[in-house]
Order: structure tokens, then C-alpha cells, then sequence
């Protein structure tokens, strides 16, 4: 049960399709800097597959310029 | 206590936030996320987050490791760490999750009658220690050896050293980095005269144009080609991928130029051509600073047993390196690099433009090279002919593959040739060691012994009749599995195989000590940069399982050198740093103290009055400077630097009618060296299950090869079977394929030819001549 942190980059004057497109994918909770040109991108999904199915949507995004991992934790599903 | 799933979740949620707002602000300093900061902030629970480096590779990037009722349940990126920023790349922050994999070795294991028993430890110690005196009193001292590691800590690296050196003085001691860095050792010291990198990694916030020769970054090194796209995206800075295959890297850069595999020789040469011809060279700086010298040609592959080899150096002038110069003019090397006039040209003026920093970045691709220290020299001949070296943004930059590749191998220096200061040819440098070791000098033999590939095969010849393996597979990684395999099998051969995980090489070994993970043990390693981390135990590893160092230790007490290793359990890590820095005291090579490197997340060397030295031989950085100019090479007696001639020369082996491809073979990001760790990852595991092939699109539809299909890789040597890839992960050129080495079940090494660098002796992983048959 994933749960990751990124860095989203956009590309350039594409910040705010960036979040348009991040805002419709329901497993992507978002945190964009007030002042610079990134966003953090909480992911949660509930398995290994779906986390990747998403990843490679998200590399996918046209606004997108580069995704950086920042940690991941993926919780026990007997806690 | 219970926790309920959904609040757990929602906790760690917030932990994943909070460690990425730690990492946006060190990377944009002033960032602001509003009140968010202040809400995941405080949601760090009730974790403990201890500091440490990474386990994986030589870019150290700093970890933080939550602990939670002496479980390490989290990783996360140290924020502070002026490495990663608080980045980590896949590897990273998943690997704590191998440790509490089932099959986890526990305990000794001791082969009686063809089965592993479970074994008290203390009884396996002492059998290794009886062989291994039983034998040299049989044998002579060098019938043992002992095999390390670039992922061994500095105390473990250490005391193997110590005990093989100066209790027993045997030089049979060598480490795998022989695989990996050994080509850059080389090229530091004839250069040089000193080992390692002069810049740091700062260099990527100021580098203009970042050159990568033969190295995919984007998988090998992803935290620091982050930090470079970073620099790409935010100012413009250029990456330009200099490579035999598409990777990743080649398709975030700005420019991928492909050359034909070795011929990397040849256009790094007509590079330099470019340079003088165009009167882009700093003339200044190369008089004031640089000699230049030619070294011996047609200096063999070191395919024989036993094969020997000694370069002479001659000093020439500048006329004489320009007239050998004349044979690489982009023209002539267009026509067998595969490289453009155009594309080499290209690559000239950028190193040639005074106005452009740049640094060049390499790892295997020019480091596993049968002329892999001539590649070396030549890539510092550029940067020494336009002086574009030791300032903030210009150098030549050798990554490492392995944590403590730099910190063990090469600082405390477990190759045979080493010592932890110098080498055993030097009689200062013996009389040095013996005097802090408490040992005869005459103890110390003056000559090296075996390098890597040459113990195996010493192995297989019967001459060492005892070996301990620590920290490393070598029969997944060594070159030419298929004879190495069968020599560690021989009854001739005492094994000893000190690991966390079985291993292919653990079948083989008459004694399984079972070895401590990384935060299981305190441990110090030395990063690329030159940067010495230190960390503390973090949490209690299972059954009998102890660090190498005492292992090491225990067993030299066993065979009577117990005055020379008067170490405590508690605190021999501490204690064996303090002995070991005596080595480097100076300002030329000097190491942090012990409480420095524990506030910090790291401190690079040399440290002189509690400051690192980013810039080596550049006297407005580094303090060791004293000849009164700007520069001071002064690893060389003279102060200059050596620019080498050094020529193409082809590899051993080429496509020929019956085998007509190159093999390259490397790593991929989701996995570590021979996967032993990474592959018990379940989700690493997952996404990378199995090795594959990869073949360019052209030659599989000439085979009739679709992806997935069975394909049989065949050299001289031997043959693997695995799934074919086609405009996956990466593309070779036609002609060329690709595999990589991490799966134990699709052994690729058994393939490899085991030629070497005559200089480093660092085997060739990346070519050699094999056919394909669909299966």
C-alpha cells in the first residue's frame, strides 16, 4: 500500500495545467510552492501495480517536465 | 498499542509530505508551501529518525531512517545532506525493506558431508581460523586471500588489511572495486599522483555543460543527474550523452552522440586535436602546470594467466604530443568511431569555449575498459589542456559504483599494490604502516600479489588454497563466471563467504558467517566526492549475525595476532577510525575527527581547521597548495600535472562473421550489482524481475526476434538464454547487444571475456564478441 512523495516540475508557463491535470487523478493529493515553479505530488494507491500504473500516467503528463521521487513508505496492510 | 490503519496511513502521508517540503526548500531556498509546512512539520510522530548514508551506491546520498520499537519501518532523504538535499532514488528510501527477508542468513553455516549445518559462531571462527593458519603453515602465507569490498566500511577494510599485511604479510588482499574503479585509480595517479576526484558536487551548480562519457547517469547515479536537470531546467545548463547505447540518460539530455565501443580512444584524442589546432588550449596553464609524457603501445589484454605488465614513462614535448596528435583529426577518427566530423567537432568547441565551464562525468563505461586508464588520462588531458579543472564548475569527475569504493578501497587501500597510505613498492610508505600497525616493517612484503581477476585464477590453479570472501558476490560479478565458478568448487579451495543473504557464491563455500545489514552496525564509508559519513547501529540485526570488522578481528585474535587488534565489541568502529586517520594527518589528505563527521552529514576531504577542501590543487581552496601560483599538483614531485599521449588501440575481441555483436553489460536503476539485496525487495523485485537482452530493432527483425522471445546470448566462453527487449529500457546501436548483470538465474558473466586493463587491472565488462540464436 504505497505511499510517495514527488517533486513535480513543470514545464515552462505550464504550471497551472500542470495542477489542472494532477487535480483530476484521484490518487494524487497536491501541494504547489507558492513561489516557485514546483509542486509536491502525495501519491496513495493500494498496490504495487496501481502505483505504477499511475507513475507512468503522471511521467505521461504533457505539462510535465520532471518528476522527482522524494520518499516512499508503504504501510502494512495488518498494521 | 493499536493503531488503526487509516490514521497510520494518514500519518505517514504526512510524513511523505513533510519530506518533500524538506527537500523543495533545499532546493529553493526561500520556497514556501503556506501553513502546510508548519502542519506536516509536526506531524513527525513519534518516529526516531536516525542519520546515515545510503547502502547502495557511490553517490551517498544521506538517509534518514525511522525507527519504531527497534524496527526501521521508514526512509527518507536527509535534507541536510548537501549530496541528495533530501532526494532519494528508488533503491534508496526501499532499502531497509531486504533486512527482514526469510532467507536471511542467521547464523554460521558449516558444510559437513555435502550439507550446511547451523553452527554456534564462535565454533565457525574458529575453524576459519585454524584453516586458514593450517594452511600457510602447509602452504606459505600466500596460499590465503582474502576478497573485499567498495560496500566493506572503512574499520572493515581496515582491519582485513591489517590482518592479511601486517599480522600475516601476505598482499594477497583485493577488493571488487578492482571491477569498478581501479581504470580511475590508475588514471589519478599517473596523472596526478593522487587518487580521486578533485571537484565535488557543487560542480553542478555552476557547470555550464555537463559531458557524460560512457555513463547512464539517469539509472547508475539518478539523485545526481536530478541535481543536473535541475541546474538544466532552472538556468539552461547543457548535458550532452557521450555513449555506445540509448539509455535514459541519452533521452533527458540535450545532445546523444553514440561511438562505435572503443573507439571512446580515439575522439577523446581528436578532441584534443581540436583544441590545439583551433588554438583553443590554455597555454598558460599547460606551461606553468603540465608535463607531457608517452607511455608504453600495444600493451596487451592480460587474457593469459599470470600475464605481467610494467608501463615506462617517457617525457616528450609539446611538438611531439601535437605531431601524434595528427593521426585523430576528426576526419580520420569520423571513419571508425561512427562519430560525426561534426559531432566531434562539436564536443571540441564546447570543452574549447573559455567562456563554458564543464564538467566531464564517467563510471563503468570508461573504467571497465581494456585501455581504461589511457581513457582516464585522456579525458584529464582535455581538461588540463583548456585548464578547465579544480574551480567550481570545470573538472573531470570519476564516479564511483559502490558506497565505500572511494572511503575503503581506495583510501584505506585494499588492493594487493596498497597500503593505507601509499603503496607496498614504497619503503617509506611500509615503514608508515608498520610503525602504526606495531608490526616488523620487513613484515610487509614489497611486492603486490594478486589482483582480482588473477587470485580467481589462482584459485583455479591450485596456488591459494584459502580465501574469505566479505560484501561481495563475486561468481555473479567477476567476468568469465563460467571458469571462476567451477575453481571455487574445487576441493583445493578453503571458502569462507562472510554475507547478509545466500548468494551464488555462498553455494560454493565451506563456511557462511552471517554478516550484519548496514544499520544493524555502526560504519563510516567515503562517497564519490571524497566526503567520509559516519553512522551509528541503528537497530539489532537478527540471531548471530556481526559486523565483518569483528569477524575480521576475532579471527586474527584466533590465530595469535590479538596484540595487534586490541579492539573493543562496543567500540571497535570508533577506535579503528582514530588508529586509521593517523595515516592521512597533513593537509593533503587529512581526515575529519570522529565528532565531526557525527554532526554532520558528512565532511570531505582533505579537512583542514574543521573545513573540507571542495577543490583540490587549486590554491583558493585547498590550503596544501604552498608553491606560490594558482595551482599545485602536487601529488607529482615537480607540482605539474602529466598530459598523456596514449593512442587507439582495438579491443581484444570484436564482431567477427561467427560472432558478430558486441555484448555490453551494466546495471539498471531498480537493482544493486548482483540484486542479492535489491531482488529480496518485493516491489524492486517486481519491477525489474529478470535480465533481458536488448537488441537493436533492425537486427531483430533480421533474426526474427519479437520481444519476449527466448533468445540465446553465445561467446567463447559461454552461453545465457534470456528474454529479448526491443525499445524498452534502453537501445543499443545495431550490432551491439545489451545485458544486465544483477540476476543470478541468467548469468551473464558466464559470457564475459575476462581481458583487463594491463595497467589497472580492471577487467572489461562491456565488450566481447557473442552470437544470438532465437531459442
Amino acid at each position: 500500500m504505497p505511499i510517495k512523495s514527488y517533486l513535480a516540475h513543470p514545464c515552462e508557463g505550464k504550471k497551472d495545467a500542470l495542477i489542472a491535470s494532477l487535480s483530476s487523478i484521484a490518487q494524487c493529493e497536491l501541494l504547489p510552492a507558492e513561489n516557485e515553479d514546483v509542486v509536491i505530488v502525495i501519491t496513495d494507491t493500494s498496490t504495487e501495480e496501481e502505483d505504477q500504473q499511475l507513475k507512468s500516467r503522471l511521467d505521461n503528463l504533457e505539462a510535465l517536465k520532471l518528476l522527482v521521487l522524494v520518499s516512499g513508505f508503504d504501510t502494512p496492510k495488518n498494521p | 498499542m493499536y493503531t488503526s490503519l487509516s490514521s497510520r496511513r494518514l500519518f505517514i502521508k504526512q510524513m511523505a509530505k513533510a519530506a518533500a517540503i524538506t527537500a523543495a526548500a533545499g532546493m529553493f531556498p526561500g520556497i514556501i508551501f503556506a501553513g502546510e509546512q508548519e502542519r506536516a512539520a509536526a506531524a513527525q510522530g513519534d518516529l526516531e529518525w536516525k542519520k546515515g548514508p545510503c547502502r547502495f551506491c557511490g553517490v551517498g546520498c544521506g538517509i534518514l531512517v525511522g525507527i519504531k520499537d527497534g524496527k526501521a519501518v521508514a526512509v527518507k532523504g536527509d535534507p541536510r545532506s548537501k549530496v541528495n538535499k533530501g532526494l532519494l532514488c528508488v533503491k534508496g528510501y526501499h532499502q531497509t525493506m531486504c533486512i527482514q527477508s526469510k532467507d536471511r542468513l542467521t547464523h554460521a553455516l558449516v558444510k559437513k558431508n555435502g550439507t550446511y549445518v547451523k553452527t554456534p559462531l564462535d565454533e565457525a571462527l574458529d575453524l576459519v581460523a585454524s584453516k586458514m593458519k593450517e594452511t600457510i603453515e602447509k602452504h606459505g602465507k600466500d596460499s590465503v586471500a582474502m576478497y573485499t569490498s567498495g560496500q566493506s566500511t572503512i574499520p572493515e577494510g581496515y582491519v582485513a588489511s591489517k590482518l592479511m599485511k601486517g599480522a600475516i604479510g601476505t598482499n594477497n588482499l583485493d577488493c571488487n572495486a578492482r571491477l569498478c574503479m581501479a581504470s580511475a585509480v590508475a588514471g589519478f595517479l599517473t596523472t596526478f599522483g593522487a587518487d580521486e576526484p578533485m571537484g565535488c558536487y557543487e560542480d553542478i551548480e555552476h557547470a555550464d555543460y555537463f559531458i557524460t562519457w560512457g555513463n547512464n547517469m539517469a539509472e547508475m547515479h539518478p539523485v545526481l543527474f536530478s541535481r543536473m536537470l535541475e541546474q538544466k531546467q532552472r538556468r539552461g545548463a547543457k548535458i550532452v550523452d557521450f555513449a555506445t547505447r540509448t539509455t535514459r540518460s541519452s533521452t533527458a539530455s540535450d545532445r546523444s552522440i553514440l561511438f562505435e565501443p572503443q573507439t571512446d580512444l580515439a575522439v577523446a584524442n581528436a578532441i584534443c586535436y581540436e583544441i590545439i589546432e583551433n588554438g583553443w588550449m590554455n597555454k598558460s596553464f599547460v606551461e606553468k602546470h603540465c608535463n607531457f609524457t608517452k607511455g608504453l603501445t600495444n600493451i596487451g589484454y592480460g587474457l593469459e594467466d599470470k600475464f605481467a605488465f610494467k608501463d615506462k614513462a617517457t617525457p616528450i614535448d609539446f611538438e611531439a604530443y601535437r605531431e601524434f596528435l595528427q593521426d585523430y583529426t576528426p576526419e580520420k577518427v569520423a571513419k571508425y568511431s561512427k562519430v560525426s566530423v561534426q559531432d566531434i567537432k562539436y564536443l571540441a568547441a564546447i570543452y574549447g569555449d573559455p567562456n563554458k565551464k564543464v564538467v566531464s562525468y564517467w563510471c563503468m563505461g570508461m573504467n571497465q575498459h581494456t585501455r581504461g586508464t589511457w581513457m582516464n588520462n585522456l579525458v584529464y588531458n582535455i581538461h588540463l589542456l583548456t585548464g578547465k579543472i579544480s574551480q567550481p564548475g570545470n573538472g573531470p569527475f570519476s564516479l564511483t559504483g559502490q558506497p565505500s569504493a572511494c572511503g575503503t578501497a581506495r583510501e584505506v587501500g585494499t588492493f594487493t599494490h596498497k597500503l593505507p597510505k601509499g603503496v607496498v613498492t614504497n619503503e617509506k610508505h611500509r615503514r608508515l604502516a608498520a610503525k602504526i600497525w606495531k608490526v616488523p616493517y620487513e613484515r610487509i612484503p614489497a611486492k603486490p600479489t594478486y589482483h582480482t581477476t588473477e587470485m580467481f585464477r589462482a584459485v583455479d590453479r591450485g596456488d591459494i588454497k584459502f580465501i574469505w570472501t566479505q560484501v561481495t558476490n563475486p561468481l555473479v560479478s567477476l567476468p568469465k563466471t563460467s571458469r571462476y565458478r567451477p575453481a571455487l568448487e574445487k576441493e583445493s579451495c578453503f571458502v569462507v563467504v562472510s554475507d547478509v543473504f545466500p548468494t551464488p557464491t555462498s553455494d560454493v563455500a565451506d563456511v557462511i558467517l552471517p554478516a550484519s545489514w548496514h544499520i544493524e552496525k555502526s560504519g563510516i564509508y567515503g562517497n564519490s566526492e571524497r566526503r567520509t559519513q559516519h553512522w551509528d547501529q541503528m537497530i539489532e540485526g537478527p540471531g548471530e549475525t556481526t559486523p565483518d570488522a569483528w569477524m575480521t578481528i576475532e579471527v586474527a585474535k584466533r590465530m595469535g595476532f590479538g596484540d595487534l587488534f586490541p579492539y573493543s565489541r562496543e567500540n571497535h568502529v570508533e577506535e579503528i577510525y582514530e588508529e586509521y586517520i593517523q595515516f592521512h594527518e597533513g593537509k593533503k589528505h587529512g581526515m575529519a575527527p570522529l565528532k565531526a563527521l557525527k554532526r554532520k552529514s558528512g565532511v570531505i576531504w582533505p579537512y583542514v581547521e574543521g573545513k573540507s577542501t571542495l577543490w583540490r590543487f587549486n590554491a583558493e581552496y585547498d590550503p596544501a597548495c604552498d608553491n606560490g601560483k594558482a595551482f599545485h599538483f602536487y601529488g607529482k614531485p615537480d607540482g605539474k600535472a602529466v598530459i598523456w599521449q596514449r593512442p587507439f588501440e582495438p579491443a581484444p575481441e570484436k564482431p567477427d562473421a561467427e560472432y558478430p555483436f558486441w555484448l555490453n553489460t551494466g546495471r539498471v536503476v531498480e537493482h544493486w550489482h548482483t540484486g542479492s539485496m535489491t531482488r529480496r525487495i518485493p516491489v524492486l523485485h517486481q519491477a525489474m524481475p529478470n535480465a533481458y537482452i536488448e537488441l537493436h530493432p533492425d537486427d531483430a527483425m533480421d533474426y526474427g526476434i519479437s520481444n519476449g522471445d527466448m533468445v540465446k546470448v553465445i561467446s567463447k566462453r559461454g552461453a545465457c538464454t534470456m528474454p529479448a527487449s526491443i525499445n524498452e529500457r534502453g537501445l543499443p546501436t545495431k550490432g551491439q547487444v545489451f545485458a544486465p548483470f544483477f540476476d543470478e538465474e541468467l548469468m551473464i558473466n558466464d559470457v564475459t571475456l575476462d581481458a583487463f586493463c594491463p595497467i589497472s587491472k580492471e577487467p572489461d565488462f562491456k565488450k566481447c564478441a557473442v552470437k544470438i540464436e532465437k531459442v
